[in-house]
């Protein structure tokens, strides 16, 4: 069973069909691309799969259970996590608690226990404190954990997004051009920290991206939208170079 | 063996040196307080305000929950105070008990009723947002005035044994004069540290995250309004047991003392302490009340002279002159000592 299946997803927002009839399977462990010119739908598609839009047509079946209809909190403890294409960090908290207040739902202890401050608050923010700093430790981030997420440059501010989505533990994890205004250099490394992140979590990436160096090097699958419609879907060599795809980037 | 290990370590983690450091220093400052009052030290004028100087300080730092650290604007924070009062008042009023267990019960129903009022209000309106939030809970403190007008209190037993029946309009009178200084100085205590304690658990760690971006927040999994409503009907019991002090430090109260202008007042208590600054709300809370009183002898200038001061205030907290003497020796020995009291 496919980890993620789209069928016939469709959203209107007044008369402007903004996705239509578009089908998607992912399978479990891949590394997936959307791709597609400014405005044909990409972020609304994952606003889609979040549960920030409700779909007019079609279903979305997350590991079999179909999540149309769920709020965005409620998918995301199904297991969907998501970076958004402007940054949107905990901007007057430290690194480390945006990070940490992504583990909220997998290390709890009662309200109770924390305003009497009893021996389960020390030890599960301990916990906490670790696992916060084993995945900021991925993304090379653990030397800032003090600093506010409003302080860090740019291009970390991006990586602790994705520190911070990954901490939820997601089966499907949704990236917004995590590349977006990067340099040659860091999207390359961020290319290896994708794949890593693949491979040691043992989660599925579905990435939106412009940088078609990015999407052909990391990418399995890839599926193009133009107009809100799919326009081909196929391997990173079969999509780059279908002419109907150039035409849509670059015109006739 | 491992058990043994897991003993030892429990109580260190609560008796730090920092806290039995803050265990002194607040003993200390009680000790201090009774002394002044005690041996009137004090006079009449300025021993009266320490009842009203912590039910403030009360209210800020819960107000200071909803605005500083959840990031809504609420205008009907005396409205959860009057509850408090007009609740616990009539408690006491119709209820026989010895006196110290009378009052504490009385300040408990009065921050539970404000509690379950900040739930069934927080429920429909925390769904709204910003400005339209605002306005709402701005009208809900004038319905719960309104409402306390329209009906009427049952105020006791006369003589003859039948049951007083009072109208709103006209407040609640012979109240028994419970609140004093030890009282409100651990109710203070215990929010500050109720408070503080809460703002730096997971579930303030939230409660912050929503302030910041509630988009992101529901992307990570947090039911916003769960949340949104925990820290209301947080602030909520706070703001009723500093109504139920309040109540108690006169022998009457009306509706009219619990208005919008009391709200503002409050707010203003957060505002110039700093949105998210539990220290700041708590020293602006003292200075606020105090400064009233010393201008009275200003008479006709007095309201003038403290809105000067307040705007003298404001600019100073965001100036230039602020930031060289906080980074200079003087300030940052006195607001070290602060720190390590919290």
């Amino acid at each position: 069973m496919a980890l993620l299946e789209i069928k016939n997803l469709g959203i209107s927002f007044g008369g402007l069909r903004a996705v239509d009839d578009v089908n998607m399977k992912i399978e479990k462990g891949q590394l997936y691309g959307l791709i597609g010119p400014n405005g044909a739908g990409k972020t609304t598609l994952f606003n889609l799969l979040t549960g920030v839009y409700q779909p007019t047509d079609g279903t979305i079946l997350l590991d079999g259970i179909n999540i149309v209809g769920k709020s965005t909190a409620q998918i995301s403890v199904a297991g969907i996590g998501r970076t958004f294409q402007n940054i949107r960090l905990f901007k007057k908290m430290t690194v480390l608690d945006n990070v940490k207040v992504a583990l909220h739902n997998k290390v709890k202890y009662s309200l109770l226990e924390g305003i009497l401050r009893l021996p389960s608050y020390f030890e599960k923010e301990k916990v906490m404190d670790e696992e916060a700093r084993n995945i900021l430790k991925v993304f090379d981030l653990d030397g800032e954990e003090n600093y506010y997420a409003s302080n860090l440059p740019y291009g970390k501010q991006r990586k602790l997004e994705i520190a911070r989505a990954l901490a939820t533990n997601p089966k499907l994890l949704l990236l917004d051009e995590p590349a977006a205004g990067m340099n040659p250099n860091e999207t390359a490394e961020l290319m290896d920290t994708i794949r890593l992140v693949r491979d040691k979590y043992d989660i599925t990436i579905l990435l939106i991206e412009h940088d078609m160096k990015l999407v052909a090097g990391i990418c399995e699958q890839i599926l193009v939208l133009n107009f809100g419609t799919e326009l081909a879907n196929g391997t990173p060599e079969e999509v780059l170079n279908n002419p109907a795809v150039i035409t849509a980037y670059l015109g006739e | 063996m491992r058990t043994d290990k897991k003993v030892i370590r429990k109580p260190k983690q609560l008796l730090t040196m920092k806290n039995l450091l803050t265990l002194t220093i607040i003993i200390a400052v009680y000790l201090m307080i009774a002394a002044l009052v005690e041996f009137h030290i004090l006079n009449r004028q300025f021993t009266n305000l320490i009842v009203p100087i912590g039910a403030n300080i009360i209210l800020a730092v819960s107000l200071n929950l909803v605005t500083g650290f959840l990031g809504e604007l609420s205008l009907g924070h005396a409205g959860f105070m009057a509850i408090g009062a007009f609740t616990s008042a009539i408690f006491t009023l119709n209820v026989n008990m010895p006196g110290n267990p009378e009052f504490f019960l009385a300040i408990i129903i009065g921050g539970s009723v404000a509690a379950l009022f900040g739930f069934l209000i927080g429920v429909p309106v925390l769904r709204l947002r910003g400005d339209y939030l605002a306005i709402v809970t701005l009208g809900f403190g004038e319905i719960i005035r309104s409402i306390i007008n329209a009906i009427s209190l049952p105020a006791g037993l006369d003589k003859a044994g039948k049951l007083i029946v009072k109208k709103g309009t006209m407040g609640l009178s012979g109240i028994t004069t419970y609140s004093n200084y030890t009282w409100v100085y651990i109710a203070v205590i215990i929010t500050i540290i109720a408070c503080a304690n809460l703002v730096k658990s997971r579930h303030g760690r939230v409660i912050c995250s929503i302030r910041d971006n509630y988009i992101a927040a529901e992307s990570i999994g947090i039911h916003v309004s769960r949340f949104k409503i925990m820290a209301f009907v947080f602030a909520a019991f706070f703001a009723g047991v500093a109504g139920a002090l309040y109540g108690h430090n006169y022998s009457n109260i009306k509706a009219t003392d619990f208005g919008y202008d009391k709200s503002i007042d409050i707010l203003v208590f957060v505002v110039l302490g700093g949105m998210g600054n539990i220290k700041g709300s708590v020293i602006a809370a003292i200075i606020l009340t105090v400064l009233p009183e010393l201008l009275r002898s200003a008479q006709d200038y007095r309201m003038l002279m403290y809105a000067v001061l307040l705007i003298a205030m404001m600019i100073f907290n965001s100036s230039e002159l602020k930031t060289r003497m906080q980074e200079s020796d003087k300030l940052s020995r006195i607001t070290r000592l602060f720190k390590l009291s919290k």
